[in-house]
């Protein structure tokens, strides 16, 4: 049954991307375990305001596990220590009495820090302008059902396209890599023969890009699956790497 | 040139030598373990492997595989850590479902190196070095050997408590380092799916251990012949 | 008063939309490439229209309050997207999809609008498919459907539970390309603050960058609103965090009208409130309804022991089980529209039937469909929606019925627009949840997506040339424009307004005053004095927000609070102008239900003749009431009917 805790919050707090940073301690009394990880932080934000200071920055916005916008690495997990969740699906219950908590903004050379625990992840963005697309304008298409395409290829190009981008997998690599993202897309067009078409163009540019942007390389540590709120699996970066060497083969 | 200029072509040679060194090790634990069962085949293997060119070749290749393999690892391994950026988290947890050896495979192949500098040191510069410079006969403990007498060297060396001690943690460290070495080269190559991965993965297990168990069998063989 | 013009093409239905398309004026492509169009927010109709018009070649300038486009709050719609394809041959038709949307909204949408959205919705499917959408398929490879409440076909097109994702990723995928070609320059974390009007026409918005807090301009030749709805005027709804009704608020000041805001959604199946902390509340998806059964228990004393914690619900009897909306609409059962289902559970709640412990929930029940289909077949279904349960609430779906209870979730009303889209701002357009279009009174399940989708990919692309056309001749705008420099003044006096407060109440706080007032008075169900006694509150709260709210930190710099607190400024005058509807209207329809007008088996009674006509409210000014214009609506091939769910 949930009940209310007491709990002490070690928070990194730092003003801007090129300030130094330090965790700052604070003491939260009478949470209730029914609320959820965000609505604890929103209870701190309060007290804060109350005692005018400035409130912790943090991302979020759905709170419901899809939009992908919150992030967190709470003691040592990025969206925390329960599976198959993003933080704002954390609940409290996961937290006992009397714990210590540390919250960390995202650790990647990738995701820059804006200010306390939110982080610039626009270099997703830019890998999808990169490739992560169908080229097709609006309109002039065939008909939905012109293409018949094997249930089981549409269910894996869903667990694929499952992914909401955001940047478990890069922040719990130990490498700093966005393999299972860029995976994920790729795999998801790659499995569907409207973008098989530009498949071998896709993972050229997506790679490129990525490498550009200075991510690292991929070790098969299986942290990204493991802590992957959607639980896209690492069979994906299998595919992308077979797509990419492919591609490469066939120039 | 992609093999050089992107990730996945980097990891690609990563995983390439990889499994060409494994193929090696393969090689290696058979051919030792010849040697518990027939010193004289032991030795006609050393000889075959002396000065002659094919074995010359062949150990140039297989220097150029283990070059590629450290030099590849060293640079990616340094991109990585610029890629994780400058600040590390505080609190670190290896997740559940993690190996640990998947995460210290630089660590553990440094240790692989160490001890193979080692090894080398106590075979091959006494054995195919010693007769490239013109030497068929080296000193052994003493006593003087042919250089195509691989039995005598394990038997050498293998009497020692602490050379058999550092061969075995030698050993545990290429186990640890197989097991993820293996499956994770074939995960590259992009040979895996969701099924594959958990097939690849007890395969790799059986298969490092096979070949540490071999090189050890012999390693405790020796010394056990020693002491009793 | 001047008549509002719709300008709805003339013509028999089925050809409106072809004949408008033959006879508009079109932008050739070199001077496409001339003109700039602003489009603010990235969700599935802001992000398909930024593509889409790019793709044309014109120069688009596309914001975000997120990180990222793809961050939109479409992005957690659950259950699918209506379109009449009728792949499932069960009679449907882009008529019988026009007819179910019109009477849905109880005969309080424009014919022409909804008739067209049935129109394009297959072209929607088509194009979605193509961008790779994974939508789900049946053994033998072609596309699968679901029914949805309101509907007697099986036309919902969905990709598990993540329909809303899908489809939004696919917009987002489109708009990424383009803005890797450069064709649309994308502006995140930046919040639209005002509409910059020139001569009349809207020519710019000045937005705040929210990582540095600075104001900036931006100008072009036309201006397209995609920013949502205002329903987290409530505080808890089932939208994101940052959905906010600023932008369109700021339209409404400028001129534009702002219609049916008292047409709020209520979805009835949502996680129940469960503490004072919580934040948001959960919507399960209506999907849930094809298998779920809802029930009470018909017995009070039951109910009483449920909540008080001494009765488990799978200890309830069948027979001592009220299944109501089985019971009171036989013909649609549990598949009711959503306005229909949420009053019909706060109906049992209030007769003392709820249960869980605070009375104010409803159980949604999956033995029967377990029994029925096997558990694997329901955890195919539904497997990602009762995961998110069980998560939230601590108990396993499987085993005990879940509890549900109304929410609030979208609002049909909204900016007025023409058949064009444009509000009567010229060169200012609205499209998607933040217009008041197609949905009437009442909003049917799946139908979001397609109105967001139809409006950015198949109408706004054609309707925003026909004004365009005429401005091929203007060159582009500078942002140093005096009209420019006085909304920015006006803006930032705004903010340091704001920021000199300095009270003592934090904006949440607020905020959840605000949102009790709202659910308390202009909730599902709305009487005369309980929405006079709202506009007193929210008076009073306006008074108390601009003279205790406490902004921490500096407004030239990234600060939450300052974001909230603007958002919370316009959130309470919408209330007030909610409230200001809500008492006009003196009839119940779709999601707007006045305890006065019921039938007497509590059914909303519309009053035809007094109210057949869309609000359009037109801001006077600060400290004056707003005056009300109508638009006729003049239903010439559907014949209203009371709506009846029942045989």
């Amino acid at each position: 049954m949930d009940k209310n805790i007491n709990i002490t919050l070690k928070v990194w707090r730092q003003k801007g991307p090129k300030e130094k940073g330090a965790f700052e301690t604070y003491k939260l009394n009478d949470v209730s375990q029914g609320s959820s990880f965000l609505e604890m932080l929103d209870v701190l934000n309060e007290q804060l305001i109350r005692e005018g200071k400035e409130p912790v920055a943090f991302d979020h916005d759905c709170r419901e596990g899809i939009c992908g916008m919150c992030s967190l690495y709470i003691n040592g997990h990025p969206h925390g220590p329960d599976s198959a969740v993003t933080t704002c699906q954390l609940h409290m219950r996961k937290f006992s009495d009397g714990a210590t908590i540390t919250v960390e903004p995202w650790r990647s050379a990738g995701f820059p820090v804006i200010r306390d625990l939110m982080v610039d992840r626009y270099a997703y963005d830019k890998i999808i302008q990169a490739g992560g697309f169908v080229s097709v304008n609006t309109g002039g298409v065939p008909d939905a059902n012109a293409i018949p395409i094997s249930k089981k290829d549409a269910d894996l190009a869903m667990d694929a396209a499952a992914c909401i981008g955001c940047g478990a997998c890069a922040a719990a690599c130990k490498n700093g890599s966005a393999m299972l993202f860029i995976s994920a897309k790729v795999s998801q067009l790659a499995l569907l023969p409207q973008g098989r078409t530009e498949a071998s163009r896709r993972v050229k540019a997506m790679i490129a890009k990525m490498d550009e942007l200075g991510f690292g390389n991929c070790t098969n540590t299986r942290s990204c699956e493991v802590e992957c709120p959607k639980e896209v699996s690492i069979s994906n970066i299998a595919r992308l790497n077979r797509e990419f060497i492919v591609a490469k083969l066939q120039d | 040139m992609w093999l050089l200029n992107s990730s996945i072509g980097r990891k690609l040679i990563m995983s390439l030598s990889g499994i060409f060194l494994i193929l090696f090790l393969l090689f290696h634990a058979s051919m030792n373990v010849a040697a518990v069962f027939s010193e004289e085949a032991y030795n006609a293997i050393c000889g075959f492997l002396g000065a002659n060119w094919y074995a010359v070749a062949g150990t140039l290749v297989l220097a150029a595989g283990f070059m590629i393999h450290i030099v590849y690892a060293i640079w990616l391994t340094l991109q990585n850590r610029r890629a994780r950026g400058r600040k590390r988290y505080a609190v670190n947890v290896r997740p559940k479902g993690v190996e640990w050896a998947s995460q210290n495979m630089f660590v553990l192949g440094l240790i692989v190196l160490c001890f193979l500098g080692l090894h080398f040191t106590q075979f091959w510069y006494k054995m195919m070095f010693a007769e490239l410079t013109g030497h068929h006969e080296v000193e052994l403990g003493g006593a003087i050997v042919s250089a195509h007498d691989g039995a005598a060297f394990i038997r050498y060396y293998f009497s020692n408590i602490i050379v058999v001690a550092l061969y075995l943690v030698w050993y545990a460290a290429l186990w640890f380092h197989l097991t993820h070495g293996f499956w994770s080269a074939l995960q590259t190559v992009g040979w895996n799916n969701t099924v594959w991965l958990k097939r690849w993965q007890v395969i790799a297990n059986i298969f490092a251990t096979l070949i540490c168990a071999a090189f050890a069998f012999v390693t405790v063989f020796f010394y056990l012949e020693s002491i009793l | 008063m001047t008549p509002i013009n719709s300008k709805t093409p003339k013509g028999p239905l089925a050809e409106k939309w072809k004949n408008y398309k033959d006879h508009q004026k079109l932008v050739n492509p070199a001077n496409k490439r001339r003109l700039d169009i602003i489009v603010v927010g990235t969700g599935l109709a802001g992000a398909s229209a930024a593509a889409s018009l790019a793709e044309m070649g014109f120069n688009v300038l596309n914001f975000c309050i997120q990180d990222s486009p793809r961050r939109a709050h479409s992005i957690a719609a659950q259950g699918g997207i209506n379109a009449a394809k009728n792949y499932q041959n069960d009679g449907d038709s882009v008529y019988r999809l026009f007819y179910d949307t019109i009477k849905g909204g109880d005969y309080r949408a424009r014919e022409a609008n909804v008739y067209r959205l049935a129109e394009v919705s297959n072209s929607i499917i088509d194009q979605c498919v193509a961008q790779g959408v994974p939508f789900a398929r049946e053994y033998g490879g072609l596309l699968d459907n679901r029914s949805f409440g309101g509907a007697q076909v099986s036309r919902t097109f969905y990709a598990r539970g993540q329909t809303g994702q899908q489809l939004l990723l696919g917009a987002y995928s489109a708009l990424s390309r383009q803005i890797g070609l450069g064709k649309v320059k994308l502006y995140k974390r930046h919040e639209m603050v005002d509409v910059v009007k020139v001569d009349g026409r809207a020519r710019g918005i000045i937005a705040r960058n929210l990582t540095s807090g600075r104001l900036e301009r931006f100008a072009a030749h036309a201006v397209v609103v995609a920013t949502g709805g205002y329903v987290n005027t409530f505080f808890l709804s089932t939208n994101a965090m940052g959905s906010n009704g600023s932008a369109a608020w700021q339209c409404y000041k400028k001129g534009a009208y702002f219609a049916n805001p008292c047409y709020v959604q209520i979805h009835p199946t949502c996680i129940p409130v469960h503490g004072e902390f919580q934040s948001k509340l959960t919507l399960m998806s209506e999907s849930l309804r094809n298998d779920g059964r809802i029930w009470v228990p018909a017995r009070k004393e039951d109910a009483e022991a449920i909540r008080a914690g001494k009765l488990r619900p799978t200890q309830i009897k069948e027979e001592n089980r009220d299944y109501y909306l089985e019971r009171r609409y036989p013909a649609f059962g549990n598949l009711v529209p959503r306005d229909v289902a949420s009053r019909a559970a706060k109906e049992r709640c209030d007769a003392g039937f709820g249960v869980g412990n605070t009375g104010l929930a409803v159980y949604l029940d999956f033995s029967d469909a377990i029994n029925r289909l096997g558990r694997n077949v329901v955890e195919q279904r539904y497997g990602n929606l009762f995961q998110m349960y069980e998560k939230i609430v601590d108990e396993n779906p499987y085993k005990t019925p879940m509890m549900i209870f109304p929410a609030l979730h979208y609002a049909m009303g909204g900016l007025w627009v023409d058949y064009e889209l444009m509000t009567s701002v010229p060169g200012l357009f609205a499209i998607g949840e933040a217009n008041f279009s197609d949905h009437g009174a009442n909003r049917l399940g799946a139908s979001a997506l397609m109105q967001g989708l139809a409006d950015g990919y198949f109408v706004l692309p054609y309707t925003i040339q026909n004004y365009l056309a005429d401005q091929i001749q203007v060159p582009r705008f500078s942002s140093d424009l005096p009209e420019f420099v006085e909304a920015e003044k006006q803006i930032q006096d705004r903010i340091d307004r704001l920021m000199k407060v300095r009270g003592k109440r934090s904006v949440d706080s607020i905020h959840k005053e605000l949102g009790h007032i709202m659910w308390e008075h202009i909730g599902m169900a709305r009487n005369a004095d309980g929405l006079k006694e709202a506009v007193r509150l929210l008076g009073e709260l306006k008074k108390e927000f601009w003279s205790n709210v406490r902004i921490p930190g500096d407004s030239a710099d990234l600060n939450i609070e300052l974001e909230k607190a603007l958002r919370l400024a316009d959130f309470i005058e919408i209330g007030e102008l909610m409230a200001h509807d809500s008492l006009n209207r003196e009839e119940s329809c779709g999601g707007h239900f006045r305890e006065e007008y019921q039938t007497p088996e509590g059914e909303a009674l519309r009053q035809d003749d007094r109210f057949s006509y869309v609000s359009c409210w037109e801001y006077q000014g600060d400290d004056k009431d707003p005056v009300m214009l109508k638009e006729e609506l003049d239903y010439e091939f559907v014949v209203r009917q009371q709506r009846n769910y029942k045989n």
